[in-house]
This record gives structure tokens, C-alpha cells and sequence, in this order.
């Protein structure tokens, strides 16, 4: 369904030096449909950079995005706002994506830009649904500001528009890292709730390997703005081929086993 | 049985503010046994931080005790001054590294002008003996020495956090409190520090550590014995593998449950996320703080609230269904 292909982003910074970073280097990546993939990598691999380019919010600098076989790399107006719709972000922070001035119900009318054609009983319908999909009541949640509610809940919402949508690839930045240990595991559910309702394929990024290992079909480990190895979670576990992903399976903090010489 | 290292009894304290009192800290017993690293967890805004600055005796408004007793090595730390307390127990007896110390070091200052301000009220130790002495200290666990002649930005998270923890236990206090040191951090970095911590205490530099975190597969690798903190109470506490693989109250399995770590067990376990949000410590609910996510609450836990009672080998659990074993 997504087919990336030898993508890469240089950013160049500074006024005089023009200081070059390969943020993300000749990446090729594919995501089925259905599918559940994490992007595993330490802070500054890259993986936002990639997520804003799969998500057509970054231009690549070069390589190519395919999706259902249409090169959507380069698309503009009425085609992005078409992948746009297939393809949907949720973000580590929603209180930042989210407009402090309006209610969620603002926030949530608002995904039906993206979905021309609906009565408003039936927006009116999708949105009640979508909440109590999530786990929450309309009725006191849908005249609230964000700030009235907790991380947990905000999420809740950026997720409750993945069901409004109905996107068929969720790419999802670390949108559990500013959450407790507790209440991730209700957010983690919603994703995989979103993939056996409504066969919706979701690209999970994550500094914690402990969750990839726990919720995908697959990882991807990212270092260095290269993707250095790939499989399912057990075997790139069990038999790690990189040296990083190798320190990662050692420092990793575990639950049934100690470390030794602790 | 040697008399504990740091026992806090009856303790409680609130946030006093206009809109109600906080009570992040609301009847805890809490005790640290020497040669021993206790874990303290528990969700965020549980008052983990709250009650080991009780625990510490560093209360300022508008955090408030309303009773409880703190003795540390035998002395009653709410009987002192807090000039006193400054004076003889912090840096002395106890060392404290606070949640957000990774950043909170003054910039303007080499780490070695920060030990001698924090030291020079505890020793009349000359300023070349400091020197000396971080010094030692920084070679006896392994870390680079030039480091005291750096700013604080010019180490790395991880280095900081280890210069931090080995020169605010320059005195040899008998206890170390950290609070959350490594949330930060990597998981290579982290396992350097916690590695670090443990070689103070097999050292003798520290007798014990109480060591406050959320992540549990943090404590089951260094702790010794564990609390469990929910809504300003202790739910259960006791040897950490026993509390563990053994949970007892409602609470501490369903966060057993919520722990993902790359382990079989832990995917053929699965996971069980814990229904509803945690409750506020202005109004808590009424009875057991933990009935409305419980998936075993009963009649008595709307209305009466269950005591910490101590259920053998160490353990105690303050849950209603646990109460009645003790009586049968
Ligand atoms: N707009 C930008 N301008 C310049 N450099 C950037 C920009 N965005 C990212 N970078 C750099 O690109 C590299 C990759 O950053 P990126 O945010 O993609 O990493 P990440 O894996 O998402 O990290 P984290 O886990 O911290 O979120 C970093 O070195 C970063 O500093
Ligand atoms: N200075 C303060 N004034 C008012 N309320 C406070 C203050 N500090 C903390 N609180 C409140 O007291 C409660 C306990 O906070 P505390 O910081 O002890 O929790 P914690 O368990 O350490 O959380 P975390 O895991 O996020 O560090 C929370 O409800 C918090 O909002
Ligand atoms: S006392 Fe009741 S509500 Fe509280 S944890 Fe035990 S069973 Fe659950
Ligand atoms: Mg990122
Ligand atoms: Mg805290």
C-alpha cells in the first residue's frame, strides 16, 4: 500500500557555514494494508523527519512516496487533500496540533473538510460514535477547551478523529511517550482497535522498543537517519543483526529477567 | 532486627491552596531499612514527589504537614529547625537529587564551585581538600575527573546525572533519595547511572537508596523492596520480587499488566489497560481511592476505606479483599 523508495532530507542550517544534516538517508520502506509497523530509533534518528515526509508535510529532498502505485511525492491541491485523507497523522503532543480557542467539537467538525458531502445528522452521528469508540462520553466531553483535559484524553481525541476519517494508514508519532505507564496501554489499544475495525494500517514511532516489541507485526529500526534492520519483533529481538539494536536489547530494562551483576 | 535506616509514620501533607487542599501525601508509613534500595512508584500526580520531600523535611508552602513522625537514624526530623535540618541532615545524613536536577544546576558555575557552595557548611575542609576529594570520588566510580572543571551544559545528560549523584554524596550520607533520575535518559545512559548507584552502595559511600520512579522494569532491576503509591496512599509494599511476580492489590497488578517490555512473557501476558483517569487529590472518592477503576470492587469499598495492613513476609496491602484473609 505505501511503498517508500530511497528517500532522503539534508537539511542545511546556519546563515554563513551552511552546515549540513542527513536527517533521514536513502530510506526504502513498505507498509501493507492492515499492517501494524514500528519505527524504533533513539532521539535525533530521524524518525519525525520520515513521518513528516511520508505524511506530505516535509518535502523531501529526494526519493519517491508511492501509495496504492500513484507517486504522491510531489502531489499538490485537490490530490494531496485526497492522500490526505488515506493517510493521517497523530502527534506526541495533540494540545500542540489542537486550537487552544476552540471546543473539541470545533476540533472534530473540523476533519470534515477533509470529508466533503456529509448531512450534518450524519457528522453529528460519525462524532458521537467516533467518542464513544474512543472510550469517552460526548455529552461531557464535546464543550470542552483542551486544556480541560487530561494528556490521556487529548489523545483520546486525536484518535477520535482517526475514526471519523477512516484513514487507511495512521502515522503516529510517539503519541504515547507524554503519557503514564497506565493510561498508555488504553491509548495502544485504540490503535490496534483502529486496525481489526476497520483494517486501518498504522506506522507507530517509538523510542521504546518494549511497546514496538509488544504491538506491531513488525519493526523498524532506524539509527542514524538509515533504517539498519527490519523483521518481526521476536526475531530482531531474539537474533539483532546491528550493533545498536544489539545495545538496545541489552540496556533495555526488563521485567522477567535481571541484569546481571546487579 | 536493626532499627531502620529512614521510618516516616502517620504521615500527612497538602498542597494548601485557595481553591481546596491537595492531599498528595494522606496517611502514609513508609520505611527504608538499611542496606537496602526501596522503590517508590506510582502514576504521575500520585504524590510520589510530594512525600519524599515530606520524607526529607523540606516542606514549604504552600505544602503543608498535618502529622506524622519522620525518624531518620533514629532522629525526629520534624522536631528540628529547618536551619537545623539543613545544618545537620541534608548532604549529611541524607543526600537529595531531585526530579528536574538534570537541568537545574546553576550554568553560570563550574561543578566544582557547586560542591563547594553546597559542602562549605558541612566541613572545614579547605578548598583544595574538596578539590581532592571530588576528585577521589569521581575516580573511585570510574568517572573522568576533569569534569568538576566543567559548566554543567559541557557534560553529557548521562555524565551529569552521574557527577551530580557521586558529588552530592561527597559527606557519605547513609541515604541516597533519587526522584525519577533517569526518565530522561537513554536506556544505555540509564543503565550506566543505575549501574553507578550500585556501586556506591556496594561501596559503602551509601548504605541505601529510596529510589522514586514510575517504570517499573527501572525497579525491578535495582529495588530491593517496593511501594506502590495510589492517590496520595500506599496500596501495598513488600519485597520486590514477591510484590512483583506476586501482586496483591488491584492496582499493582493492573500496572503489571500495563508494562511492555520486549519479553515473551510479556506479549503472551498481554495487555489490560486500567479503565478511567486517575482521580483528583482535591476530591478524591470516597471509601477504597481505587473503587471507581476496580475491576473486583465490593459494597464496603464505596463506602469505608481499606487500611495498609501488614499480610506476612514483609508485606502489606491496603485493599478489602486481602483484609478478610487476615481475619479467616
Ligand atoms: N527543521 C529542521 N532543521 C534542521 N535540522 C532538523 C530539523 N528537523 C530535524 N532536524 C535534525 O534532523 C535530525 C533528525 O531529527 P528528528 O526530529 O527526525 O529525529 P527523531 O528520531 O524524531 O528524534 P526524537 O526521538 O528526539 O523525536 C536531528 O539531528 C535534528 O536535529
Ligand atoms: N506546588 C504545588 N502546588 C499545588 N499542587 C501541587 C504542587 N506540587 C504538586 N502538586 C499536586 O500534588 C499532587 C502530587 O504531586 P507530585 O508531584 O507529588 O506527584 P508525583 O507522583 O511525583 O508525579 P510525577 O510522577 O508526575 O512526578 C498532584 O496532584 C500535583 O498536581
Ligand atoms: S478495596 Fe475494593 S475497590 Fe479497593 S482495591 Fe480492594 S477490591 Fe478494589
Ligand atoms: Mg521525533
Ligand atoms: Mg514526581
Amino acid at each position: 500500500m505505501l511503498e517508500v523508495k530511497n528517500l532522503s532530507k539534508v537539511f542545511t542550517v546556519g546563515l554563513f557555514s551552511r552546515h549540513r544534516i542527513e536527517a533521514v538517508k536513502n530510506v526504502s520502506m513498505n507498509v501493507s494494508r492492515g499492517e501494524i509497523v514500528s519505527l524504533v530509533g533513539e532521539s535525533g534518528s530521524g524518525k519525525t523527519t520520515l513521518c513528516r515526509m511520508i505524511l506530505r508535510l516535509l518535502e523531501p529532498t529526494s526519493g519517491s512516496i508511492k501509495y496504492d502505485g500513484v507517486d504522491v511525492t510531489r502531489l499538490k491541491g485537490k490530490k494531496l487533500k485526497w492522500y490526505w485523507r488515506k493517510v493521517h497523522g497523530v502527534f506526541q503532543d495533540p494540545y500542540a496540533s489542537f486550537h487552544p480557542f476552540y471546543r473539541v467539537e470545533h476540533i472534530l467538525y473540523q476533519a470534515f473538510n477533509l470529508l466533503p458531502g456529509l448531512s450534518e445528522e450524519e457528522k453529528k452521528i460519525r462524532v458521537h460514535e467516533a467518542l464513544k469508540m474512543v472510550g469517552l462520553n460526548p455529552e461531557e466531553v464535546l464543550g470542552k477547551y483542551p486544556h480541560e483535559l487530561s494528556g490521556g484524553m487529548r489523545q483520546r481525541i486525536a484518535i477520535a478523529r482517526c475514526f471519523i476519517l477512516d484513514p487507511e494508514l495512521i502515522v503516529a508519532d510517539e503519541p504515547v511517550s507524554m503519557l503514564d505507564a497506565s493510561t498508555r496501554v488504553g491509548i495502544i489499544k485504540l490503535f490496534s482497535d483502529l486496525r481489526d475495525r476497520m483494517n486501518s494500517s498504522v506506522i507507530f514511532v517509538t523510542h521504546d522498543i518494549g511497546l514496538a516489541y509488544v504491538v506491531s507485526d513488525r519493526v523498524l529500526i532506524m539509527y542514524k537517519g538509515v533504517i539498519v534492520e527490519e523483521g518481526d519483533p521476536l526475531t530482531v529481538m531474539d537474533n539483532p543483526s546491528h550493533p545498536y539494536t544489539r545495545r538496545l536489547r541489552e540496556d533495555v530494562p526488563l521485567l522477567y529477567r535481571k541484569w546481571e551483576g546487579f | 532486627m536493626s532499627e531502620p535506616l529512614l521510618l516516616g509514620l502517620g504521615l500527612r501533607a497538602s498542597y494548601v491552596l485557595r481553591i481546596g487542599e491537595v492531599r498528595a501525601v494522606d496517611g502514609v508509613d513508609i520505611e527504608v531499612p538499611r542496606d537496602a534500595v526501596v522503590g517508590l512508584a506510582g502514576e504521575s500526580g500520585c504524590g510520589k514527589s510530594t512525600l519524599v520531600n515530606v520524607l526529607l523535611a523540606n516542606i514549604r508552602p504552600p505544602l503543608r504537614i498535618k502529622s506524622g513522625k519522620i525518624l531518620l537514624d533514629g532522629v525526629d526530623l520534624l522536631e528540628m529547625s529547618r536551619e537545623e535540618v539543613r545544618k545537620k541532615v541534608w548532604g549529611v545524613k541524607v543526600s537529595y537529587v531531585p526530579q528536574s536536577a538534570l537541568n537545574a544546576l546553576n550554568p553560570t558555575k563550574r561543578i566544582i564551585e557547586l560542591v563547594k557552595d553546597a559542602i562549605t557548611q558541612h566541613t572545614p575542609a579547605t578548598d583544595q581538600e574538596v578539590v581532592s576529594l571530588c576528585k577521589r570520588r569521581l575516580e573511585e566510580l570510574n568517572l573522568p575527573t576533569d569534569s568538576i572543571h566543567k559548566y554543567p551544559h559541557e557534560l553529557s545528560g548521562g555524565m551529569r546525572q552521574r557527577v551530580i549523584i557521586a558529588i552530592s554524596t561527597l559527606l557519605n550520607p547513609r541515604l541516597l533519595v533519587v526522584d525519577e533520575p533517569t526518565s530522561a535518559l537513554d536506556v544505555s545512559t540509564q543503565k550506566q547511572v543505575l549501574k553507578m548507584m550500585l556501586d556506591m552502595k556496594r561501596n559503602r559511600i551509601i548504605d541505601s537508596i529510596l529510589f522514586v520512579t514510575h517504570e517499573l522494569p527501572v525497579l525491578r532491576q535495582v529495588s530491593s523492596h517496593v511501594y506502590i503509591m495510589y492517590a496520595g496512599k500506599i496500596v501495598e509494599y513488600g519485597p520486590a520480587d514477591s510484590v512483583f511476580f506476586n501482586p496483591l492489590h488491584p492496582y499493582t497488578k493492573a500496572l503489571m499488566y500495563s508494562v511492555m517490555t520486549p519479553e515473551p512473557e510479556t506479549r503472551e501476558r498481554g495487555l489490560v489497560a486500567i479503565p478511567g483517569e486517575p482521580p483528583s487529590l482535591l476530591m478524591p472518592p470516597q471509601g477504597c481511592r481505587f473503587h471507581p477503576r476496580c475491576p473486583y470492587v465490593m459494597d464496603i469499598c464505596r463506602s469505608s476505606e481499606p487500611r495498609l495492613v501488614p499480610v506476612g513476609e514483609g508485606r502489606g496491602v491496603a485493599c478489602f479483599l486481602h483484609h478478610s484473609e487476615v481475619a479467616s
